[in-house]
């Protein structure tokens, strides 16, 4: 439908819905129940220089509308993922992906990005710095403007594709790391990521994620992105994707008004694997109610 | 996997805090014992998953102890009420691995995707034990229910009030075929020090999906990690990192 179509760095998408990293794997659960080609596109799992075990059990919790999780970035590693899920993948799946990246270290950033520069089916790097960086003490990535430049610049040198970096909202001043990655060349953003929670078990007196603490997502967090997407988009030049807690077709229009280009779904997918497609069609309704024509130029 | 919105048609206390549920709608998606639902209740975000205890082709039974928010909330459900749930998640029992003379071991709330097992493996006319392991009698529940399918129903219980004293390990048959197991980690671990023979294990773990999109479930096997939900939550004895 032409109505719902959006550009996303040169590339267009026929809608702005997209299903967020990690709550999609690599689309092969979602592909069994519906023809998952009606999708934008979507951001596949975290995916790291090398295979990661990911943490210790429990990893999920509840929480007041949402979750959280500590799944820990458990992937194949970037060779593995290149040699077999993007095959796999492009049998169901014939459009270009949003590759998921995330790393421990300015270098394990760049080479990941430098081996997903050389797939075709590749759409969009998306720079997950919400990680610790190993050799600054642990101190995520995303929270200092420094570090998160140095990540943009690392990875924009091996790469030709859009580079787009997701931001961590765990900081004081989300638009100055905005500013920070814009200035160092990132050709868009893409917030939030989780927020960092945690529960205690009243029973066993420990927190209920082994991990201690855990990301939260779902629409507990929506009115806060919302706010950060607000923020970041009035920083910046560069286009912003939305998405945190998003769950209706109303809350994607509400991204947008916020100033996102495109938006991701997350933990809905998780909770109702239809989400996405019931998200899109539900848009020209919803558009409809709103007096909204197109969603390429409307604000 | 098949996204079906169940009619409660009864919810009624097997024990104190566990509860059978019978739901009526589509079970086409369930294709062996063992696969569980994972239900939307009401007030909270994520869904519970709880084992097929039994179907047929109008609905299904679930059997569920109270001991959260999620299970309080349902047993609160009544009859004519709407249950949204994913259904026919995970691999379920395998049945061709029975032999003549399989042991079917539960414990607590692990009991309740063994009936229709039992019920499957009599049907195929083979020689069913049914071991079950409560903490005490008043929480024995479906003893009769697996003797009324013809099998062995031997029980035990942790203070001796029911059945033989102990845990379920002390009642298990000499020489079994094969068997499987459903229950606390503990009893999986002590069924599996003590029968040589071949076996599948049931687990647990919270989740995030229940269809494998999250990673939020995986353990570690011989094969890899594995995610509980979809590539188990049976997982055969051989392929477990026990033996380490
Ligand atoms: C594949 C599978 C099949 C299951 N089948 C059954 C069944 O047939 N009958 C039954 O009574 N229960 C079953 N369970 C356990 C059931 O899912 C939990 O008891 C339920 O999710 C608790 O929800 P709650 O909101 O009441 O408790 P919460 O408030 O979420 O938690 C209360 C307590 O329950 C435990 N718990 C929470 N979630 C889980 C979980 N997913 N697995 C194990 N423990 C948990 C926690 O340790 C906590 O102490 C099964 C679990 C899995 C993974
Ligand atoms: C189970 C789970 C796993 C996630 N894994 C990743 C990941 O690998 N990489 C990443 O950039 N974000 C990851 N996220 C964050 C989401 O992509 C998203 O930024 C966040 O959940 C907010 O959106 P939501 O509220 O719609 O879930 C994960 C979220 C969840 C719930
Ligand atoms: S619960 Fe999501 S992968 Fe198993």
């Amino acid at each position: 439908m032409e109505r719902l179509k959006v550009n996303l760095l040169g590339i267009e998408l026929s809608n702005p819905v997209i299903p967020a990293s990690g709550t999609f794997g690599y689309g092969r659960e979602f592909a069994e129940l519906y023809d998952i080609n009606i999708l934008g596109t979507f951001s596949f799992k975290g995916t790291t220089l090398h295979p990661r075990l990911g943490n210790p059990l429990p990893r999920i919790a509840e929480a007041p509308a949402g979750m959280l999780n500590a799944v820990g970035l458990q992937n194949p590693g970037v060779d593995r993922v290149i040699a077999e899920e993007l095959p796999a993948l492009a049998r169901i799946f014939h459009k270009p992906v949003m590759a998921n990246v995330s790393g421990f270290s300015v270098d394990e950033y760049a080479e990941t990005c430098r081996r997903l520069d050389a797939c075709v089916q590749v759409g969009w790097l998306e720079v997950n710095i919400s990680c610790p960086n190993v050799h600054g003490g642990g101190m995520s990535f995303g929270t200092d403007p420094a570090m998160a430049a140095a990540v943009t610049r690392a990875v924009k040198a091996v790469t030709t594709k859009p580079v787009i970096m997701k931001l961590s909202p765990n900081v004081t001043d989300i638009a100055a790391i905005a500013r920070a990655c814009a200035d160092a060349g990132a050709d868009g953003l893409s917030l939030i990521n989780t927020l960092m929670g945690m529960r205690i078990d009243l029973r066993t007196r420990r927190p209920v994620i082994a991990n201690v603490t855990g990301g939260l997502s779902g629409p507990a967090v929506f009115p806060v992105a919302l706010r950060m997407v607000y923020q970041v988009a009035r920083a910046v030049d560069i286009p912003v994707i939305g998405m945190g807690g998003v769950a209706s077709a109303e809350d994607v229009i509400e991204m947008m008004l916020a100033g996102a280009t495109a938006v991701e779904v997350g933990a809905a997918n998780l909770v109702d694997p239809f989400a996405c497609k019931k998200i899109i069609e539900d848009l020209p309704g919803v558009m409809d109610r709103y007096g909204i024509e197109r969603l390429d130029k409307w604000r | 996997m098949r996204q079906v919105i169940y009619t409660i048609v009864e919810n009624t206390p097997l024990t104190a805090n566990v509860y059978r549920m019978r739901l009526r709608g589509d079970t086409s998606a369930i294709v062996a014992p063992g696969q569980f639902i994972n239900l939307q209740i009401g007030g909270l975000y994520l869904r519970r998953p709880i084992s097929v205890c039994d179907w047929d082709g109008d609905g299904l039974t679930i059997i569920y102890k109270v001991v959260g928010k999620g299970t309080e909330a349902l047993s609160g459900m009544a009859p004519g009420e709407a249950l949204d749930s994913l259904s026919g998640l995970g691999n379920g029992y395998d049945l061709t691995c029975a032999g003549e003379s399989p042991v079917l071991i539960g414990g607590g709330v692990g009991v309740p995707p063994l009936y229709g097992l039992a019920k499957r493996l009599m049907r195929q006319g083979r020689a069913v034990t049914v071991c079950l392991g409560f903490n005490t009698a008043s929480e024995v529940f479906y003893e009769d229910a697996f003797r009324a399918l013809g099998c062995e129903v031997r029980v035990s219980t942790v203070d001796g009030s029911h059945g033989a004293k102990g845990f379920v390990t002390a009642i298990l048959p000499e020489h079994p075929t094969h068997y499987y197991a459903c229950g606390s980690e503990p009893m999986l671990r002590a069924v599996f020090k003590a029968l040589p023979c071949s076996g599948q294990l049931s687990f647990e773990a919270r989740m995030g999906c229940g269809f494998g999109a999250c990673m939020g479930c995986t353990c570690e096997t011989i094969a890899g990690y594995k995610r509980i939900c979809r590539d188990g939550p049976v997982m055969r004895k051989e392929e477990l990192i026990w033996n380490a």
